[in-house]
């Protein structure tokens, strides 16, 4: 039986479609897009329907509005810091505390060597933002927000729409990180208040190393690879064309597909998460189950830990990923679990399950399948595990008495 | 994805002597749930011989916790209280064929849940110096916490003197940074870079005689021994057998919790002086290397 992939917002499959556009960019259309030849003239041609292909998922207004990079993490980068570069004078950031570390740790960063203020956005136990607390952060001394547009854990979405618009009003740039939003949902970017956007080849079937800032037209901006004047100046560096002819290739897909995602995949997701609630006790779902990308679950077990979980599942031919402390090498669970103030003994057994448009019900069945007899061979071995009446040890913190904690 | 050996996995996917022994009479707990793992370890001592008739864990935590778990409990079946005290963390990722080294702490829960468990056979009071706080250094499972109370005790200024002192940053120096973050919390400037050895120290291409590699070790290990007296501690050379050094740990260290963890530090420190790999083992277990069992 094949291995089941529920990985896909750490990363997907490259389409077959996608890989057939881009060999021909390796060995055949080797060209550089700024030479005077023919080799170059073909390879500039494709770039730039490859920049329209992108526009049109995003709905952005013009095809100049799109930059090709190297990945989320450097749009992210770029939009962040140009925003600080072309706004000297204003010394915060407004930020929340459950983004990416691509955005989270250029914050941290800035505010610890650089001496910005950052306000981190607080979410409440469902992972949503108050946004009485932003309006008040917002104020002419902030050169930039950036929030995300969806939650990479658990999928929960974030009301930039909005958010860019009070941000509008108050006079500051709003970048938002849509690396998982794009391609899962409608952007239409061109009806927002939106400035700048971070977007990844290979969370959407696109190969890794490329990724796209959108920048609106007018936007201050400054760039951080100076160089070469490619993508007009503003990001320069001999372009990945493979990459990003691919990518154009997938954004076209991937928009192919958004009803089939927001339905059928839509569907299956919740498939997954009814069977394991019903058949396993003591876990719940993480985030907002209401307001959520259609692919994302995230299921907390209580009482064991989900590095252990992950060995058994991919054990079982599963895939899928955690938010536990192990699985990353440090002691703390994810950041995100942690701001959401899941308890301890919850946050370290969380499970995400991440779908595409490559998942069958089959699987599905399957996953429900193994998962409950997972759970209950760790639960065996926990310290806080009661076997005899399946359940947690009474109080949990007494029970267990640690010569340390 | 972690590499873990194949003895890890197969003591994480069967593992043995799971859950809690009937009649225990020595119980060891260590951990807890908000560090993401914890051990509770049971034993059957036979109070005449003080022999460990039966081991069980319970674990909550990852893979290599599990693992480790389980291979102290075998480890320990059949052995004295005594013998069982000499086990070192490194015993148990030995025996496992190795950890990796951001999971040498679960190495070290084992070893602190045994010692915990035979001080309550024994009516003894254990209790480590463990102190929550931001995981600085995963090599040796050093906290910001503890860094921060050596450095300031000790007026360290240096990424080096607090290898020195707490082992952190003595593995695999990644952990430089956060080290140097600390340091500049507590006195404001840049710290001293980490020394690169300087060009008389680099050890010449063709190696050492034999002569200077025994003094480099012996200088090596003079440097450490400030840092293990102030713990009531000390250690001695005992032999050195190709790259394979004894060492006699002695005083507090013996018993102590980190012994493990103080051997792993030292054999770094060889490591980076002799400019080669060595290991370095209690001059107790002389023999078992040597019969070349484990
Ligand atoms: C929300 C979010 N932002 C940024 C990134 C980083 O993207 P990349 O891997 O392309 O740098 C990721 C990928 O994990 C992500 O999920």
């Amino acid at each position: 039986m094949a291995d089941i992939y529920l990985d896909n917002n750490a990363t997907t499959r490259v389409d077959e479609a996608v890989v057939a556009a881009m060999l021909p960019f390796f060995t055949e259309q080797y060209g550089n897009p700024s030479s005077m030849h023919g080799f170059g003239d073909k390879v500039g041609r494709a770039l730039r329907q490859a920049r329209v292909q992108v526009q049109t998922l995003l709905g952005a207004a013009h095809d100049s509005e799109i930059v090709f990079t190297s990945c989320g993490t450097e749009s992210n980068s770029t939009a962040i810091l140009s925003a600080l570069q072309a706004y000297p004078e204003r010394r915060e950031i407004i930020t929340t505390t459950v983004e990416h570390p691509a955005v989270l740790t250029l914050c941290q960063h800035l505010e610890q060597s650089e001496g910005y203020t950052v306000h981190y956005l607080k979410v409440d136990k469902q992972g949503r933002l108050d946004l009485d607390a932003y309006r008040a952060a917002l104020s002419p001394r902030v050169a930039v927000v950036s929030v995300m547009w969806a939650n990479n854990e658990t999928g929960t979405l974030f009301p930039v729409r909005e958010m860019a618009e009070l941000a509008r009003s108050a006079g500051v740039l709003f970048h938002t990180d849509a690396v998982q939003a794009a391609g899962k949902i409608p952007l239409d970017l061109k009806s927002t208040a939106i400035d700048m956007l971070s977007l990844s080849g290979h969370k959407l079937h696109a190969a890794k190393g490329v990724g796209v800032l959108y920048l609106r037209r007018g936007v201050r901006y400054r760039p951080l690879l100076r160089g070469g004047h490619q993508e007009r100046g503003r990001r320069a560096g001999t372009e990945n064309t493979a990459g990003i002819v691919g990518l154009g290739v997938a954004a076209e897909l991937v928009q192919q597909h958004m009803e089939y995602a927001n339905t059928v995949v839509c569907r299956l997701r919740d498939r997954l998460e009814q069977g394991i609630i019903a058949q396993v006790p003591n876990c719940f779902v993480t985030g907002d189950p209401h307001n959520r990308l259609p692919n994302t679950a995230n299921i907390a077990f209580e009482y064991i830990e989900g590095e252990a979980i992950l060995l058994l599942l991919n054990k079982a031919g599963i895939a899928a990923s955690s938010g536990s402390a192990c699985t990353s090498g440090s002691l703390e669970p994810s950041h995100v679990m942690r701001a959401m103030d899941i308890p301890y003994t919850a946050a370290h057994g969380t499970v995400r399950f991440s779908f595409s448009r490559y998942n069958t019900a089959d699987e599905v069945a399957r996953v429900v399948e193994a998962v409950p007899p997972i759970v209950a061979q760790l639960r065996k071995l926990s310290p806080y595990w009661d076997g005899n009446s399946n359940g947690p040890v009474r109080d949990p913190q007494q029970a267990f008495a640690p010569s340390y904690a | 994805m972690w590499e873990y050996s194949d003895t890890v996995k197969e003591h994480f996917f069967n593992p043995r002597n799971a859950g809690a022994v009937k009649d225990a009479n020595a119980t060891g707990e260590v951990g807890s749930i908000s560090c993401g793992d914890a051990l509770r370890l049971t034993l059957k001592v036979d109070p005449q011989s003080e022999t460990i008739l039966e081991a069980g864990f319970q674990t909550f935590g990852c893979g290599s916790a599990i693992a480790s778990s389980s291979a102290l409990t075998e480890m320990v079946k059949g052995m004295t209280l005594e013998q069982a005290l000499t086990i070192s963390n490194q015993d148990i990722a030995d025996y496992l064929d190795g950890l990796p080294a951001e999971k040498m702490h679960c190495s070290v829960m084992g070893r602190e849940a045994l010692a915990a468990a035979i001080a309550d056979f024994r009516g003894e009071e254990w209790h480590d110096d463990h102190e929550e706080g931001a995981l600085i250094c995963k090599c040796f499972g050093i906290d910001a916490a503890m860094i921060e109370q050596t450095v300031r005790a000790n007026d360290l200024r240096s990424i080096e003197e607090v290898t020195n002192y707490t082992k952190a940053g003595g593995g695999c120096a990644t952990c430089h940074e956060g080290i140097e973050n600390v340091l500049t919390r507590i006195w404001g400037a840049a710290p001293a870079p980490a020394p690169v050895l300087s060009t008389a120290e680099v050890v010449p291409c063709g190696g050492l005689t034999n002569l200077q590699r025994i003094r480099r070790i012996e200088q090596v290990l003079e440097s450490l021994r400030p840092m293990l007296q102030r713990d009531h501690g000390d250690v001695e050379l005992v032999d050195v057998d190709g790259n394979v050094i004894y060492v006699n740990l002695v005083g507090a260290c013996t018993g102590c919790m980190m012994a493990g963890a103080t051997l792993g530090g030292i054999q770094q420190q060889l490591i980076e002086a002799l400019g080669e790999f060595v290991r370095v083992v209690p001059a107790s277990e002389m023999k078992r290397v040597a019969a070349g069992g484990r």
